[in-house]
């Protein structure tokens, strides 16, 4: 319930970011995509499910605001949570360089998919513009707001989980 | 209470394979189904109205608090002297205008005699804050914080200052979102000021930075055209009220084909920094509704 609750707020939170105060902090009309890190950092935290969960939560929060169809943004960011997720595996809280290319891999599996989908299909076929223009400038962003973001995520996580340990729940 | 509590470890819980499977054919269900309708989007755009734009607001408001006091320190000395320059502007406009009223006037009278109908200056228009814009790259759309409680519909147009900035493409009780001429998606029927020569106005995600808009299907066989026309939209255009200033031809090129005409617009709104928008509270009257 309470870890419910907080992640809930954290995708408000983030999702208000994304498209508030970080469009006054843009370089050159680029804004990182914090709801990438988050479904992500789920992702390869909690498995599978937790990530394909949030991934579907962010999605359609875009898609009500933003986008032109209802669903397509949940069905990308889920799968990007869900593949995620198959690397809790190997996770280790300690290291930062799994996260890291995740969510740059993720990034850049988003940026491919929305030139595909939104760009390609209407005849835009001037991939590597959009590739140096959009795509690669947001990833950069990313990861640099990762490096903040990503951290304090994982700290929200580690208090939950020795809250729920504590209280001996078993984990979901 | 029962003495046989559930056990949390016993809770059922679906697969995470399962769960991706139902929630991808949930999702193909809702894009197929939004596609054309708008089945969903009445209590979702409710629940995410009174969850989400509340905040959105707020920020916004701090926001643009923020960045206005900062501009104001930076410009207090240019308003100086502006204002002195001003002052002087004034008299002089004062004289100007006091001759233009009855000019007006006269013109008034005029249009009653040709019962000419209303320029959109005299729409009626309501103001209205953006409070969020798009979360990602890719297009740029925005949100407001007006929607159909204050009488906001969905393809009602949207100016700022005296430009196009878009139009209504979906409302919630509270917001509605907007889609502005300059979005990679986007084509508004125009046509040119002087010649009445009907064009399309198309955005594009590479000109974003240039400052420019496309447009193309230009058939201008006697080369009247020039650069720094006005581009108004056109009265054949479905979604959009006409004579709508949209902005300024900046070059012009014939196409391959020598039939046809394409090449760059400025338009008349600045973009880059749009706070605030009118949203004109009349739709384009359509065949069909009469």
């Amino acid at each position: 319930m309470k870890r419910g609750v907080i992640t809930a707020f954290l995708i408000l939170i983030c999702f208000l970011l994304q498209c508030t105060v970080f469009r006054f902090l843009a370089f050159g009309g680029i804004v990182p995509n914090l709801l990438i890190v988050l479904t992500a950092s789920f992702g390869f935290m909690r498995g599978e499910k937790t990530g394909l969960v949030i991934g579907f939560f962010c999605g359609l929060l875009v898609d009500i605001f933003f986008a032109s169809v209802i669903g397509y943004y949940a069905l990308l960011y889920m799968y990007i949570g869900y593949m995620n997720g198959k690397f809790s595996a190997i996770f280790y809280p300690q290291d930062i360089k799994l996260p890291v290319a995740l969510i740059l891999c993720s990034d850049f599996f988003y940026g491919i998919i929305c030139y595909v989908i939104l760009f390609l299909l209407r005849s835009r076929f001037d991939f590597v513009y959009y590739l140096r223009h959009i795509i690669l400038p947001e990833i950069v962003y990313t990861i640099v707001v990762t490096l903040l973001l990503y951290p304090l995520i994982l700290w929200i996580n580690t208090r939950l989980e020795r809250g729920e340990l504590r209280s001996g729940k078993k984990f979901v | 209470m029962s003495p046989i509590v559930k056990k949390k470890g016993e809770k059922f819980t679906l697969p995470s394979k399962y769960l991706l499977f139902i929630l991808t054919i949930l999702c193909t269900g809702m894009v197929l189904l939004t596609f054309n309708t708008t089945v969903f989007s009445g209590p979702l755009s409710a629940v995410a109205g009174y969850t989400v734009v509340p905040f959105e607001e707020g920020i916004s408001v701090v926001g643009s608090w923020l960045s206005g006091r900062s501009d104001e320190l930076a410009s207090i000395r240019d308003l100086i002297t502006e204002n002195e320059m001003l002052r002087s502007k004034v008299d002089e406009l004062t004289i100007e205008n006091t001759r233009l009223q009855q000019d007006r006037y006269e013109l008034t009278n005029l249009r009653q005699l040709y019962n000419l109908d209303n320029q959109y200056d005299e729409y009626e228009k309501t103001g209205a804050r953006i409070i969020a814009k798009d979360s990602g790259n890719w297009f740029y759309s925005f949100v407001i914080n007006k929607g159909a409680k204050d009488g906001v519909a969905v393809d009602m147009n949207v100016m700022a200052g005296s430009g196009l900035v878009g139009r209504v493409v979906a409302v919630g009780p509270n917001w509605a979102k907007v889609k502005s001429i300059i979005a990679d998606d986007s084509n508004v029927s125009a046509m040119v000021l002087s010649s009445s020569d009907n064009l399309v106005v198309s955005g594009n995600l590479k000109l974003y930075n240039s400052g420019v808009i496309e447009f193309g299907q230009l058939i201008d066989s006697d080369n009247v055209v020039v650069e720094g026309d006005k581009i108004v939209t056109s009265n054949i255009s479905d979604k959009f009220l006409p004579g709508i200033l949209i902005g300024y031809v900046n070059t012009i090129n014939s196409d391959a084909n020598n039939l046809t005409k394409s090449g760059y617009i400025t338009p008349a709104v600045d973009f880059e920094h749009l706070e605030e928008v009118l949203v004109i509270m009349q739709l384009k009257q359509n065949v069909t509704e009469e």
